[in-house]
């Protein structure tokens, strides 16, 4: 046997083996090692993700349950943080500062609170994935899996915790007199579309923010303004009627206030059809396809960098 | 420098030696942000991103924890590392998982080595039955698998050898108690390349019996194992090969006892 010490010198014992002579990768080679730690390809990157899929599931439920457990009234504030949120919105927006003008009391309300939980989907999905490797570093130098789990997991629970804010959205639509009918099926599909483009945002907020940590200090800021200028407690045409045509096109093409319009378009009985721009679901399908792709490979470019740091 | 000795594990130069894991050259950086300049101000930050761009990238100190490490591990072979705090041990040991990429050389595996831990996964706001499912899942079990061996895990823990344990949340848990419980998620798996940081010492003297046979089987099951610990006893009760690491650079690898007997001279023990 005999074996190349890395300063170079050879040590070599009797008897020789059929080994011999071989450079570490070349003995590598011929027992079929693989690099450790190297990229997949994207398409075996999918399979090991789909092979992981009760992991991704278990781990966005723990979350979801582990964030309220310690809490006396547990689980209950599931559903009474986003009703919380609603009413302090609806307190300075609807009736402080009147921002619902042009619009019925029984239209505006739910226009709101439908506008709040449909943006804070997207923004905790997106905050989530810019601290979904950078905090959780212990778990990605412990244990083997596609790193991709982990921003999709954070984006699944927010998901759930937003099917869960949907409770509270229908008992308010039905408060203000908008009943259940037909087009409520369409908010099935609007969220799948949605959360396809949430993952897509998180999974490329998830790379950035592995290598730069301070975006985690700049993001409120840039949800923040996303939010104001995506009509979340106001109708974008309404209030821009005396600007540019253009500056409301740009606004109301945004894909936070198409996800959010459509669901309030399928929701609520007084918001027509007229309020929705044109070719919407279309607009709402290539934002999900092309943020989905784009971020899924943006994400897996880096795959073996991840942990460094 | 090395100082090699060959055919480590006296199993005899027959060709039958199959190499599991062959380290090459393998250098580990770690990148640390704001640990340059001696100041941690507003203005030393600033004036760090100002005076950027030529060359290396400023305001990031780097930390070089492994230095050019090569060695190759056979199939049935188990490694002990060992070395003083902030040697490296840990660090080499992620990077031959796959988990820390190297800043040059490469690690070549036969399989997918894993450390043996699920520390990070688990979540003491969680019940310890979650725990070992969602610990299970992490390791990439599926549910069927832990399914069947969920009561022996929960019995191997001993967690519910004193009352209904395993329905309350892991924070709830006793140091040692909680110890146990994660010993028992990792150790329920079987793996190829098995690499242990110093997870022996942990719960009473009697879990400390049962985790070091259960080791004894996994190292059966498994091709090769590293562990990695400051007890020269259980290196030496564990290991028949051992890598001694100072300041990230190999200084000797050969058989147990003339290693540990180097390195107790070295270290006056």
């Amino acid at each position: 046997m005999s074996e190349q010490t890395h300063d170079g010198a050879v040590a070599v014992t009797a008897p020789p083996s059929p080994d011999a002579g071989l450079s570490r990768a070349e003995l590598a080679a011929k027992y079929g090692l693989s690099v450790s730690g190297a990229r997949p390809s994207l398409a075996a990157y999918v399979r090991q993700l789909w092979g992981r899929r009760h992991f991704i599931l278990a781990f966005s439920q723990a979350k979801l349950t582990a964030q309220y457990s310690q809490a006396k009234l547990g689980q209950l504030w599931q559903v009474a943080t986003p009703l919380l949120n609603a009413a302090v919105y609806f307190l300075i927006f609807g009736l402080i500062l009147n921002a619902g003008r042009g619009m019925d009391k029984d239209v505006y309300i739910p226009f709101l609170v439908t506008g709040v939980f449909v943006f804070t989907f997207t923004q905790t999905s997106v905050m989530a994935g810019v601290r979904a490797i950078a905090g959780n570093l212990g778990l990605v130098r412990a244990l083997h899996f596609p790193r991709a789990s982990l921003p999709i997991s954070f984006a699944l629970q927010q998901l759930q915790q937003l099917l869960v804010s949907m409770i509270v959205l229908f008992a308010v639509a039905i408060a203000f007199g908008s009943y259940p009918g037909g087009s409520w099926l369409l908010i099935a599909p609007t969220l799948a579309l949605q959360f396809v483009f949430n993952v897509g945002l998180s999974l490329i907020m998830a790379r950035l923010g592995s290598k730069t940590p301070d975006l985690a200090q700049l993001m409120p800021f840039v949800m923040r303004t996303w939010m104001y200028a995506s009509g979340v407690m106001f109708s974008i045409p309404i209030m821009l009627k005396d600007k540019p045509a253009w500056i409301a096109d740009i606004l109301m093409y945004n894909p936070a206030a198409i996800y959010m319009d459509l669901i309030r378009f399928s929701l609520i009985d007084g918001y027509t059809a007229s309020n929705l721009p044109e070719h919407v679901w279309f607009a709402a399908l290539i934002w999900a396809v092309l943020v989905g792709a784009a971020g899924f490979v943006y994400f897996w470019k880096a795959e073996e960098r991840y942990g460094r740091g | 420098m090395a100082e090699h000795i060959d055919n480590p594990t006296g199993l005899g130069a027959d060709a039958a030696r199959v190499p599991t894991v062959i380290a090459d050259e393998v250098h580990i950086v770690y990148r640390v942000n704001g640990g340059a300049g001696g100041k941690g101000s507003a203005t030393a930050a600033l004036s760090r991103i100002l005076r950027r761009g030529k060359g290396e990238e400023r305001g990031v100190r780097k930390v070089h924890a492994v230095r050019g490490v090569s060695f190759t591990a056979y199939r049935g072979e188990a490694i002990g590392l060992i070395g003083t705090n902030g040697s490296g041990k840990s660090t080499l040991l992620r990077a031959i998982a796959g988990l820390l990429p190297t800043e040059s050389g490469k690690v070549y595996t036969d399989g997918q080595p894993s450390l043996l831990g699920v520390n990070a996964a688990l979540m003491g706001d969680l019940t310890g039955e979650r725990n070992v499912i969602l610990g299970g899942l992490a390791m990439g079990m599926s549910r069927e698998e832990i399914r069947a061996r969920y009561q022996d895990i929960v019995d191997f823990s001993g967690i519910n050898e004193k009352g209904d344990f395993i329905t309350l949340p892991m924070r709830t848990y006793s140091s040692g108690m909680g110890a146990r419980l994660r010993f028992a998620i990792a150790a329920a798996k079987d793996h190829d390349v098995l690499m242990i940081d110093e997870a022996l010492a942990t719960g009473d003297r009697k879990f400390q019996i049962r985790s070091e046979e259960r080791i004894r089987e996994l190292r059966k099951e498994a091709g090769t194992v590293f562990l990695v610990s400051h007890s020269n006893k259980s290196i030496r009760d564990t290991c028949d090969r051992v890598l001694w690491l100072e300041k990230g650079e190999l200084l000797m690898d050969g058989p147990t006892d003339e290693v540990l007997k180097a390195y107790e001279k070295e270290t006056g023990r």
